[in-house]
């Protein structure tokens, strides 16, 4: 079968790091073509080049056989090859349809013409079943449908070659399950794929082909049929990885956080997000909040670590009652927050990476001295956080953040917050976006942390984690706790009815 | 042959900081506006034109009797370093202050004010009006601040509007206050209250330069220290870039956003407070904006937002004024020209982030590597 895209020994060099080295992917027409490397490896910058975001200093593109040069989007467009971004780029306030036709309006006079796209976006909807609402806000709708606009994005230009960076990340498993069958359809009809993912058994369900990088080498390209997750796991990481978790049965101790009949009201909606929440996270033990995203688990971590005020209940930690401080002193009694979004909250991408590292503790002593900071001191500390969870990036410390790839700003998250050493870690989908081999530290990491006597508080999406790690599971659904289990005893299939809402049973 | 190697290392490390890069984009705004000032004077008057670019390229060396247009080069770039460094200040955290003029109108007011009428501070004269004239400024700044940190009013819209009420405002306090009727302006200031020259009028004899230069280098290094070495500009600078993020780490942002403003405001009060005690210069009761405040917008443009840029793009702008001066004794162009160039490389500044582009492709192809802009922020 002929390719429709041929890469061929690609290198790209940005300063400090050879982000590609020498790598080669071709693409088979109507095949899906996994493309799998850890954080860092350089998948997204391969792409980016693919799709003209930047130039390669080596190598050549072939589109059909044809050698050309993609200077830019424009370009990688009028060549049929539509991409949707790791972190999608969409105008918040700006309806499904005028986001669709943007850079690619259809004018009249010089006014807007938007009922032919209208009608257009409508029917490539329904001939997808992408379900999109072409009137809708882009505010107004969820993760998932956003993701869709950006698919109908490329569609409605025509884009015979689809690229996905990571766009499972982000979603519930039901929406994963969706976009699977969507992208599916897209293969039976005509067009061909690439897609990014850190996540073996989405491979294994639809990829066709699998090429694999290391380090921005190109390492193999596999059939994904005849080659099993173990063995795409080593190529991946260039060593063994054992998926299981190794834990011994938790020893609770003392209450650490205590969360008594919280309720949370959202203010602009009006809506009551969080409904009369009780729990307790004890020292040494991992409770995780399982759900699906959206039933009231990012508001009530909001509510606990301050980001948003409770309009009743109580946050006892060590059993001192701090509602009503304020989020810097409810993070100095001792609370560790790893956000759920990293670029919203847990980052300033403008930085250095050794800014970012002391984002929550600036004005401790260690790093200041009357207002004067000690840069030394900050040089070390990113060294060493760089160092023990080996966060990889061109410039070390000085690497702006923005410039990191995906999971390596998560891991810098996650160091910041576990070396903070709290007596409570709050980990709200602490792997989201990170590989396999960097998903078995962080696990380890969260076991360790409780067998030092922490508590962790897990908010998780991904079921496997759920089971994996956590010594107590609590199921959110529509703002209320509808189940407790022990993950020794239930079955994901029973999570998934709780989470569903299709069985409910009494608070505690 | 080693020092060779040793020297396109050297090149290609300097190529690759990013301050590189929009140090070039400066300077390369800078050359397009004197070559369109050039080709304007060719135009106009082909057989002067290059004697004119030569006084305008060596106008504070004009008349170097004694430094003298070095003198005035200088005083006149202090009031515009100090605008430049409002607009700069705030900009780095984020905020835009087009409210500069306002700041610096009510500044300048209250020095005044105090330099007319508390001559019995004797020495300390001087002094007490110009922190006048920075308190004033910083409460007026600090406005746009509160109604941005508490209702959300975006600071270009309240700051636009309050430079129009601190115009009306000063004139009419003007009127009813320190009001020299006979020649229908303000009065001026006592002479305790003007900035002394030190031995800066040995140095720069016939010129007027004075000491706002010291003052003006003083906050220089110091809103260079607040936002480089220091937890608070850090705080700063982190509400400005992403504010859910500031919050996340437990920062006010509502305090940084009214503090930075206020920071602004205050220097922009200097401002005014230098470019009014002096002899020979009085507050009118004309309404008219003071150019100053949006002059500062260009230079901070220019100076890349960071102090130690805004000061040389300063002394640039005080050359090119000195230069346009000098333009008309020498040749027969009108001083104009000077506004023209001055234009030019204002709107060549604003196009700055698309001259970074084209500078930082050139240098990728010719190092054949990605090559980053910065993104306004820790540069120089
Ligand atoms: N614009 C840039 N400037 C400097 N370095 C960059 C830039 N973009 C990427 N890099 C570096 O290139 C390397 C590859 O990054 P890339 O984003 O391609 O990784 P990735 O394989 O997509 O990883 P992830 O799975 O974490 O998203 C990283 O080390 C990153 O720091
Ligand atoms: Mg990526």
């Amino acid at each position: 079968m002929a390719f429709v895209i041929e890469m061929l020994n690609i290198t790209k060099e940005f300063p400090g790091i050879k982000a590609n080295d020498d790598v080669t992917l071709q693409l088979k027409q109507g095949e899906i073509h996994a493309l799998l490397g850890e954080n860092g490896a350089g998948k997204s910058t391969l792409m980016s080049v693919l799709f003209g975001l930047y130039q390669p200093e080596q190598g050549i593109i072939k589109v059909r056989d044809k050698e050309v040069v993609i200077k830019n989007p424009n370009d990688a467009n009028d060549l049929g090859i539509g991409m949707v971004h790791q972190h999608f780029k969409l105008v918040h306030n700006f309806t499904v349809t005028e986001n669709i036709v943007l850079g690619y309006e259809d004018t009249k006079k010089g006014f807007l013409q938007l009922d032919n796209a209208r009608k257009r976006i409508k029917e490539l909807s329904e001939q997808y079943k992408l379900r999109v609402d072409p009137d809708a806000l882009i505010e107004n709708i969820s993760v998932g449908q956003q993701q869709r606009v950006e698919i109908l994005k490329m569609l409605y230009r025509d884009s015979e070659i689809l690229i996905f960076d990571e766009p499972t990340a982000v979603l519930t498993p039901q929406e994963i399950q969706e976009l699977m069958k969507i992208m599916k359809r897209l293969v039976s009809e005509g067009k061909s794929i690439i897609l990014i993912t850190h996540k073996l058994n989405e491979i294994k369900a639809i990829a066709d082909r699998c090429t694999i990088l290391r380090k921005g080498k190109y390492i193999d390209t596999v059939e994904v049929k005849s080659t099993s997750n173990e063995v795409l796991a080593e190529k991946m990481v260039g060593r063994k990885i054992s998926f299981g978790v190794e834990k011994t049965p938790a020893k609770p101790k003392e209450t650490i956080l205590k969360v008594e009949e919280v309720s949370i009201t959202d203010y602009i909606t009006q809506k009551i997000v969080v409904k009369n929440v009780c729990f307790e996270v004890k020292r040494g033990e991992i409770l995780t909040i399982a759900g699906i995203e959206g039933n009231g688990q990012t508001e009530l971590i909001h509510g606990i670590t301050g980001l948003k005020p409770l309009t009743k209940g109580k946050v006892i930690l060590k059993e001192q009652d701090i509602t009503a401080l304020s989020i810097r002193q409810k993070s100095l009694s001792g609370i560790s927050h790893i956000p759920e979004d990293r670029q919203k909250h847990g980052l300033v991408l403008e930085y250095s990476l050794e800014n970012n590292l002391i984002l929550q503790n600036y004005f401790t002593t260690q790093f200041q001295n009357r207002g004067f900071f000690k840069f030394d001191n900050i040089r070390d500390h990113a060294e060493k956080l760089i160092e023990r969870f080996d966060i990889r990036s061109g410039k070390g410390p000085l690497s702006q953040v923005r410039s990191m790839s995906g999971g390596n700003q998560q891991k810098a998250i996650v160091g910041r917050e576990i070396d903070r050493n709290n007596d409570l870690l709050i980990a709200v989908q602490p792997t989201r976006g990170l590989d396999v081999g960097a998903i078995e530290f962080i696990h380890k990491q969260l076991i360790q942390e409780r067998d030092q006597g922490k508590a962790v508080l897990l908010i998780s999406l991904e079921l496997d984690e759920v089971m994996n790690l956590s010594d107590r599971i609590l199921v959110m659904y529509e703002g209320e706790i509808v189940g407790e289990f022990d993950p020794q005893k239930t079955t994901e299939n029973e999570l998934g009815l709780y989470m569903s809402g299709s069985k409910r049973g009494k608070q505690q | 042959m080693k020092l060779k190697t040793l020297g396109s290392q050297i090149v290609k490390k300097v190529a690759e900081r990013p301050s590189t890069i929009s140090v070039s984009a400066s300077v390369l705004a800078i050359i397009a506006g004197l070559f369109v000032g050039f080709i304007v004077m060719l135009i106009i008057n082909p057989g002067q034109a290059f004697a004119g670019l030569r006084s305008i390229l060596f106008g504070p060396f004009s008349d170097m009797e004694g430094g003298r247009s070095l003198g005035n080069t200088i005083y006149y770039a202090v009031p515009i370093i100090l605008t430049g460094l409002s607009v700069a200040f705030a900009f780095r955290t984020g905020l835009f202050n087009i409210g500069a003029t306002g700041q610096l109108t009510i500044g300048a007011f209250v020095a005044v004010y105090i330099g007319v009428n508390w001559a019995f501070l004797g020495p300390l004269h001087w002094i007490v009006a110009v922190l006048g004239g920075m308190l004033a400024g910083a409460f007026w700044g600090s406005i746009p601040g509160i109604l941005k940190a508490y209702r959300n009013v975006h600071e270009v819209v309240s700051s636009i509007m309050l430079n129009y009420i601190a115009m009306y405002t000063v004139t009419m306090l003007i009127k009813q206050t320190i009001f020299n009727a006979t020649s229908a302006r303000a009065l001026a200031p006592e002479t305790t209250a003007r900035l002394p020259q030190w031995f800066l009028g040995d140095v720069f004899p016939r010129s007027s330069i004075n000491i706002g230069i010291f003052i003006a280098m003083i906050l220089v290094v110091i809103t260079h220290i607040i936002l480089n070495k220091t937890t608070f500009g850090y705080e700063l600078k982190s509400v400005g870039f992403n504010r859910d993020a500031s919050q996340y780490a437990g920062m006010s942002e509502k305090r940084n956003i009214i503090l930075a403003m206020a920071i602004s405001g205050g220097i922009a009060g200097v401002a005014g407070a230098v470019m009014f005690l002096v002899t020979g210069r009085f507050m009118s009761i004309e309404n008219h904006l003071m150019a100053e405040g949006f002059t500062g917008i260009a230079i901070s443009l220019l100076g890349l937002s960071s102090p130690i840029g805004v000061f040389l793009a300063g002394l640039f702008y005080g050359a090119l004024e000195i230069g346009g001066f000098y333009l008309q004794r020498t040749t027969n162009f009108v001083p104009q020209i000077i506004e023209i160039i001055i234009a030019v490389i204002i709107y060549f500044s604003a196009l700055s982030l698309f001259l970074q582009k084209f500078v930082a492709n050139f240098l990728s192809k010719r190092l054949k590597k990605e090559v980053q802009i910065s993104e306004g922020s820790d540069v120089l």
